[in-house]
């Protein structure tokens, strides 16, 4: 594909590996993006592996050891917040709630509104409107508070419900998104075509429609994960995030700003690991999506 | 013209060359053009899509748009070089000595504001008129384009208009502040053929009556034919044939010409007749062909037409510049056609089979 | 036209009448019954009284005579009373609505006058360093939420330059220069994001209007850049901006749950932040369904100002 897209491109640059190529097109805002999301995610998973990072929820000074609102050193590299827990050890588990949001936001809204999304566009007529009516309404309520409500009657708040009602809560849009793609797809040659020597609808759907779609659909979810994130911080901030002591970004200021006038430090280094993950997903998001309009216009 | 000094034409451009940087490379949509335009005469520049007619006429009135573009050469108005003009000073050509009438009427009228706004706002500002006085102005314009009932129309938005009415609006536009020279860039293409005549006839008689001179953008032979006192052909960016109109009708000599020629649909040949169409792709711009642009879609072509490029040189007649090595009707033209039918070459075949008369390389214009 | 704004007005109450059966599902469906709220658990073994407090609240109809109950009422404009305060929800929420009102109409009309030259300078210098600055700064901009640029700002212009209170809430009525004081942190907050999203909107509708051919042509006509940008290039952009700040009402009213929380205001948010705490879910129900009325209505509104903006609208109808 890459090279389809530039015929006089060396055969030396085809034989490189395809993500040496793909690397070598990002500009170096966007390299050092995908770097720090490489590196969130991977201190996410593995943060029980990482030697040396503390036990996010020790605090040290019940025990004699360290104080609260600690600044820098060996031991504590970000310091300590106000009940003397690590401020590293915080951020990196906190990345563990904002990511798993985001992972389960994406993979819901893909599964489910990519197909529901594509099932209608392909078909319309009135399963199309019927479920397009339903997502109109979902749409109808401003995120938040939607959220916000839905969280609160549900009374218990682990990481599990809290993923699964983001997930859910961001299949409408996905699912507009891939109906609106399928809608335009349906309506190309290469499908007309195959409705036209009788291809079943069914394997039109899954083999021409869904996989012509999910390009779009995937290069929505990194935008998609970037804002799934700022909403869950927004609900930690509200304390109606996962309960504690598990830490999360927004619970990390929220709990930081009653102390802002001692040290605000431990209201800054979450802020800051809220922010840039955010503007990396942002930044490489809409590099993808540049990367994809050159691409179909030169198709 | 007040300005103008006696003698020097009204347009004079030399070796302009318009080259727009893409990723792919460096597009070179005008390759060199050389010409002169008097004062109250026309012409016509004719050529197929992509020959580079709508950046040449740009480039002259420093109209492309975006930072990719770079012209050189010179086009010299009264003889000043606009070229070098900053684009405070062009603004003291634009709508007052310069104007222009966009291909396409849907588009170049602003689709929210209304027509009286469109038609009046540059003449408020270059000839400082009041409310009241710009509005009669309008209307005056309005009424000399053949709009019928001009005061409800200018009361109108664009898309209450036909494509026709539009396209006199914009002619009204481009006439407001009298310019001394109006550019036309196909300005029926995009209109119905019963309509084409009328805007057609209704420039030319506007030009007659203003004694302004006009450039002709089209890509139809047809439309020169008896309403341009010049006509220049272009291929790939450069001009390859350049003469007076009826002599150019009189005497077709560039292979390229000829096949446009054969292009336009006769109403005086049988109906079921095939209507020859250039065979092959027009050539890429940013790796031109060698030697002659023209060379892989040539019927006359032969080695020296690969390796050199044919200049734009004078004829016979030095009113009449043709840039070919075997202008159509010599004997070297005659051979090389036969040589080249007998080799199976495509479109020697292809002339070949679709127009007898034109198998000797004559043209009955 | 006419029979565009009868479609209009016929989605809108479809919609209205969704929202608020889903509203009153999801508070009547999900676990926490509602009795929890009402007794506290010790008092919740005398069953009589259970049953007492049930009959008095409906508890025990079906769901639909309920619902059917509960719109009847709401169309005249009584949601019921809050079973905390037992005050009406419908006057709670006119008390805030002024607070929450003029908190995002402050944000809006801040954003769009900082938005909209940003957005035409960085798409009249397409591709310039000023442009790349410009594009740059919003894409960050629309990564910093809402509660980590107020805590920033309270930290800088309140704490440390003390230049505007930190929280509360001073109301119009009793001064303009208080009212003033204390709304600006809060707006400015909320604008960060607001004035990125816009900012990016004017720009990429800008460069693709002024590849148009009608600027072009009125360049041809010889007028002036700035003529040309803010009476021909500006006019359809501000369409799309319209649309786009009635669709970003749903974000920014999200937004103002928050930096109420944050700054202690007396708005709409902290209302519902408030009775979410409580468990008072006649409260919660009211001010969801409001709140998702007036995003509703504001979009509606927003497609009918296009019908009167846009000659073509109306024209095609
Ligand atoms: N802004 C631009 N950037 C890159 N290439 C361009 C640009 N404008 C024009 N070109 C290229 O320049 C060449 C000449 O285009 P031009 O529009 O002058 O052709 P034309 O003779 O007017 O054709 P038509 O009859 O279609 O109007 C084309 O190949 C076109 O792709
Ligand atoms: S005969 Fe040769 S020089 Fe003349 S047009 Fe053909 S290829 Fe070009
Ligand atoms: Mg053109």
């Amino acid at each position: 594909m890459d090279t389809a897209l530039d015929p006089a491109a060396p055969t030396e640059a085809a034989r490189r590996p395809w993500i040496r190529r793909f690397v070598s097109k990002m500009p170096w805002t966007t390299r050092f993006c995908a770097s720090w999301l490489i590196v969130i995610v991977g201190a996410a998973v593995f943060a029980d592996l990482i030697p040396g990072l503390a036990d996010p929820n020790y605090q040290g000074f019940l025990f004699g050891d360290g104080a609260t609102n600690e600044s820098p050193s060996l031991t504590h590299f970000l310091g300590t917040d106000n009940n003397s827990r690590d401020i590293l050890a915080r951020i990196v588990y906190g990345a563990r709630v904002s990511l798993t949001v985001a992972l389960a936001a994406v993979f819901m809204g893909v599964v489910f509104g990519g197909f529901f999304g594509s099932l209608v566009g392909f078909v319309r007529g009135r399963t199309d409107s019927a479920v397009m009516a339903v997502v109109d309404v979902i749409l109808a309520f401003p995120g938040l508070v939607l959220l916000l409500t839905v969280v609160t009657l549900l009374g218990r708040r682990d990481l599990v419900v809290i993923a699964t009602v983001i997930g859910f809560l961001s299949i409408p849009p996905y699912t507009r998104v891939a109906r609106a793609n399928a809608l335009s797809i349906s309506r190309r040659e290469f499908v007309t075509a195959a409705r036209a020597i009788g291809t079943r609808k069914r394997s039109i759907l899954f083999r021409e429609v869904i996989p012509n779609v999910l390009p779009t659909l995937l290069a929505y979810a990194m935008v998609n994960a970037a804002v799934i994130i700022l909403l869950e911080g927004a609900l930690a901030f509200l304390g109606l995030s996962v309960e504690p002591p598990t830490s999360s970004w927004g619970t990390m200021v929220n709990a930081a700003r009653v102390d802002l006038q001692i040290n605000v430090w431990p209201a800054i280094w979450p802020s800051l690991a809220l922010v840039f993950t955010v503007y990396s997903l942002n930044n490489v998001g809409d590099w993808l999506r540049r990367l994809r309009s050159v691409r179909s216009a030169a198709l | 013209m007040a300005d103008n000094v006696a003698g020097s034409p009204l347009l004079e451009v030399d070796d302009l060359r318009t080259t727009f940087t893409i990723p792919a490379g460096d597009v070179k949509a005008v390759r060199g053009v050389s010409f002169s335009l008097e004062q109250g005469r026309t012409l016509g520049i004719v050529g197929e899509s992509g020959s580079g007619k709508t950046v040449l006429a740009r480039s002259i009135m420093r109209l492309n748009l975006g930072s990719n573009v770079t012209t050189t050469g010179t086009a010299a108005f009264n003889g000043s070089d606009v070229l070098t003009r900053s684009p405070g000073e062009m603004r003291e050509l634009w709508g007052t000595e310069m104007a222009m009438v966009f291909q396409d009427p849907m588009t170049s009228l602003n689709p929210l504001v209304r027509v009286q706004r469109q038609v009046t706002e540059h003449l408020c500002r270059h000839l400082n008129l009041n409310r009241a006085e710009a509005r009669q102005a309008a209307v005056d314009l309005l009424r000399e384009v053949r709009i019928p009932d001009p005061e409800t129309r200018l009361r109108s938005f664009p898309h209450e208009l036909s494509g026709g009415m539009r396209q006199r609006v914009c002619i009204a536009v481009a006439l407001a502040c009298e310019p001394s020279l109006l550019f036309a860039d196909e300005p029926t293409t995009a209109l119905d053929v019963t309509v084409q005549h009328q805007i057609l006839n209704l420039l030319s008689r506007e030009q007659t009556d203003r004694e302004m001179a006009m450039v002709l953008v089209t890509h139809d032979l047809g439309v020169v034919a008896g309403r341009t006192d010049d006509t220049m052909v272009m291929y790939a960016g450069t001009v390859v044939e350049h003469a007076p109109t009826a002599s150019l009708f009189a005497d077709m000599r560039h292979p390229y010409s000829e096949a446009l020629m054969r292009s336009i649909p006769r109403t005086s040949l049988p109906s079921h007749t095939r209507l020859a169409a250039i065979t092959g792709r027009p050539p890429d711009l940013i790796d031109p062909p060698s030697g002659c642009a023209f060379s892989p879609r040539c019927p006359y072509v032969q080695d020296q037409c690969v390796n050199e490029e044919p200049p734009l040189v004078e004829t016979d007649d030095p009113a009449h510049r043709l840039a070919c090595w075997t202008p159509v009707g010599s004997p070297e033209a005659r051979a090389a056609f036969e040589k080249n039918l007998a080799a199976g070459l495509q479109q020697a075949v292809a002339v070949d089979i679709s127009a007898a008369p034109s198998s000797t390389g004559g043209v009955d214009g | 036209m006419g029979s565009f704004i009868a479609t209009r007005l016929v989605r809108l109450v479809a919609t209205l009448l969704a929202v608020s059966f889903l509203t009153f599902l999801l508070v009547n469906l999900l676990p926490g019954d509602a009795i929890n709220a009402l007794i506290p658990i010790e008092a919740q073994q005398d069953q009589e009284y259970v049953a007492q407090v049930r009959a008095e609240w409906g508890l025990d109809d079906p769901m639909l005579v309920r619902y059917g109950k509960w719109l009847g009422d709401a169309v005249r404009g009584d949601l019921g009373d809050s079973i905390v305060t037992s005050r009406a929800v419908s006057s709670e929420i006119a008390h805030r609505i002024p607070v929450t009102g003029e908190l995002m109409i402050v944000t809006v009309i801040f954003s769009v006058l900082l938005a909209v030259p940003l957005g035409v300078m960085s798409a009249y210098r397409e591709g310039s360093r000023l442009d790349q600055f410009i594009s740059g700064g919003a894409q960050f901009a629309l990564s910093v939420p809402g509660f980590v640029a107020g805590l920033l700002f309270i930290y800088v212009f309140a704490m440390k330059l003390g230049w505007f209170p930190a929280t509360g809430w001073t109301r119009i009525s009793n001064s303009i220069s208080g009212n003033l004081m204390t709304v600006t942190l809060p707006a400015l907050s909320l604008s960060v994001i607001e004035v990125a999203v816009y900012t990016r909107v004017v720009r990429s509708d800008l460069v693709t209007t002024l590849k148009e051919d009608y600027i072009l042509s009125a360049r041809s006509k010889g007028l002036r850049d700035g003529f040309i940008l803010f009476r021909h290039a500006l006019r359809p952009s501000s369409l799309t901006l319209i649309t786009v700040v009635g669709l970003n009402i749903g974000l920014l009213l999200g937004g103002t749950v928050v930096v109420e929380f944050l700054f202690a205001l007396p708005g709409l948010g902290k209302r519902l932040l408030d009775a979410i705490f409580q468990r008072d879910f006649m409260m919660v129900q009211g001010i969801t369904v409001f709140v998702a009325m007036v995003y509703v209505v504001v979009n509606t509104l927003v497609d009918l100002v296009y019908l009167v903006v846009d000659p073509r609208i109306r024209k095609a109808d």
